[in-house]
């Protein structure tokens, strides 16, 4: 079951800052991340990607997009 | 499109954009803008006011097209792109206050973090010391959202209309500007206030200024372009990504000013700025807190404010009324020094933002 991290509707840099908790907290598995802007989306999966997490998917949705990321 | 879109989001994209705006600045001052100000979010923005006649600064009043441009060159690029969305809502009277601490920090430096840039780029010293006020303002900033600072979830709008409004103010702005012109030699037209003399009077042409403005907007826009951002992410996560535009912008706008003779280096004589360095720096540490508490550098704020957020907006007011408060009471700073009630406009500035920055918290 993956981890879920709503950052819709957050400021610049609240979504990274509560997917960088997360990646913290879970060290490795599946998080899934809600956000509701472009700019967002970018980066949060630029975060996600330098911390070595990758990119499984990233979902448009009714109010953003849901970005999958995922650590072996 | 597609393509195009991805670009932006990438190490080449960022820097591209921060080479264009740092060549664009110092053109636009080669065309008439004041000098070492080709493009200052604060100022313009301060102009503006006086235009209005918020404030009766004689030497600081123009309807700034730059700042009308950003606003509707980033409007037109969110809906070309599809990311135009009407939002608003994350504590809207926070974000107001914020915009008027951070343009009164702004003018007791005098220079938002692009002008700030652009001086050094041009060679003023004293530009040093509002950088590092800037940089030390942004940490502070960092430190209260690692404490869980929030000012709580936007709202989508349920109507176009809350995020129009703003690109449409400006659009106001624009048809009162070419309907109203400045009458040969005169300080007032038919409604707009005009500056004789001083950096108000001081301008490039207005269709260069708006053209150019625009494709900033539009770069701004699609990249995210962000001089507080360039410096946050780098405080808090170790990414550079923001700051390779900023030092991307920095190093075009330095090179341009060699370039046209517009680089003069010292401290002394500096054009439209003192040399009262602690007030340089705590000028810039308010202004660049109150970036970080509201998200976004000026430049940002009038970008996403294109885009829909009323937020941003409401942030954007806020500074052009905090440039009322800041000539009106004699808070901003000129060529002489900080004005007689700048010091404790900035410390009274200061610990309000820290309470903010403190109360304003995740559950």
């Amino acid at each position: 079951m993956a981890e879920i991290v709503d950052a819709r509707g957050l400021s610049c840099p609240e979504p990274v800052l509560l997917t960088l908790e997360t990646i913290k907290k879970l060290g490795k598995g599946e998080i899934e991340i809600l956000v509701d802007t472009d700019t967002s989306k970018e980066n949060v999966s630029r975060a996600a990607q330098s911390m070595g997490w990758q990119i499984l998917k990233i979902v448009e949705e009714e109010k953003g997009y849901k970005i999958t990321i995922k650590k072996d | 499109m597609e393509g195009l879109k991805n670009f932006f989001a990438t190490k080449g994209g960022i820097i591209f954009v921060g080479l264009v705006i740092g060549v664009l600045a110092p053109v636009l001052q080669k065309l008439g803008n004041p000098p070492n100000m080709g493009i200052c979010v604060a100022c313009m923005e301060r102009d503006i006011a006086g235009a209005l006649g918020l404030h009766r600064a004689s030497v600081v009043q123009y309807m700034r097209p730059e700042i009308i441009g950003f606003v509707l060159g980033a409007f037109l690029s969110a809906l070309a792109f599809k990311e135009y969305r009407p939002r608003g809502g994350s504590a809207p009277f926070i974000r107001f206050i914020l915009g008027i601490f951070a343009m009164i920090g702004a003018l007791v430096f005098l220079g938002c973090p692009w002008r700030t840039l652009l001086r050094l780029a041009g060679g003023d010293g004293n530009a040093i010391f509002g950088l590092l006020g800037l940089i030390f303002g942004i940490w502070v900033g960092t430190r209260f959202l690692k404490a869980g600072y929030t000012l709580g979830r936007t709202q989508t709008s349920a109507s176009k209309a809350t995020g129009l409004a703003f690109p449409l103010l400006m659009l106001g702005f624009l048809i009162l500007l070419l309907i109203d012109p400045q009458p040969e030699g005169e300080p007032k037209g038919m409604l707009l206030f005009y500056s004789i003399k001083g950096p108000g009077s001081q301008h490039a042409p207005l269709f260069i200024s708006l053209g150019v403005a625009m494709l900033i907007g539009v770069l701004a826009q699609r990249s995210r372009f962000c001089t507080m951002g360039a410096f946050r992410d780098l405080l808090l996560f170790k990414q550079g990504h923001l700051f390779l535009g900023v030092a991307a912008f920095f190093l075009s706008a330095w090179i341009t000013n060699i370039i046209l003779g517009q680089f003069n280096p010292g401290f002394e004589k500096q054009p439209i700025a003192h040399t009262m360095q602690i007030w340089n720096f705590l000028g810039m540490t308010l202004a660049g807190l109150a970036f970080v508490l509201a998200g976004g550098c000026p430049g940002r704020q009038l970008f996403m404010s294109g885009e829909g957020d009323a937020d941003a907006a409401i942030f954007a007011s806020g500074m052009i009324v905090g440039a009322a408060i800041a000539h009106n009471f004699g808070l901003a700073s000129s060529q002489a020094g900080i004005g007689p009630n700048g010091a404790i406009a900035t410390i009274v500035g200061l610990i309000i933002c820290v309470i903010i920055g403190l109360t304003m918290r995740r559950r």
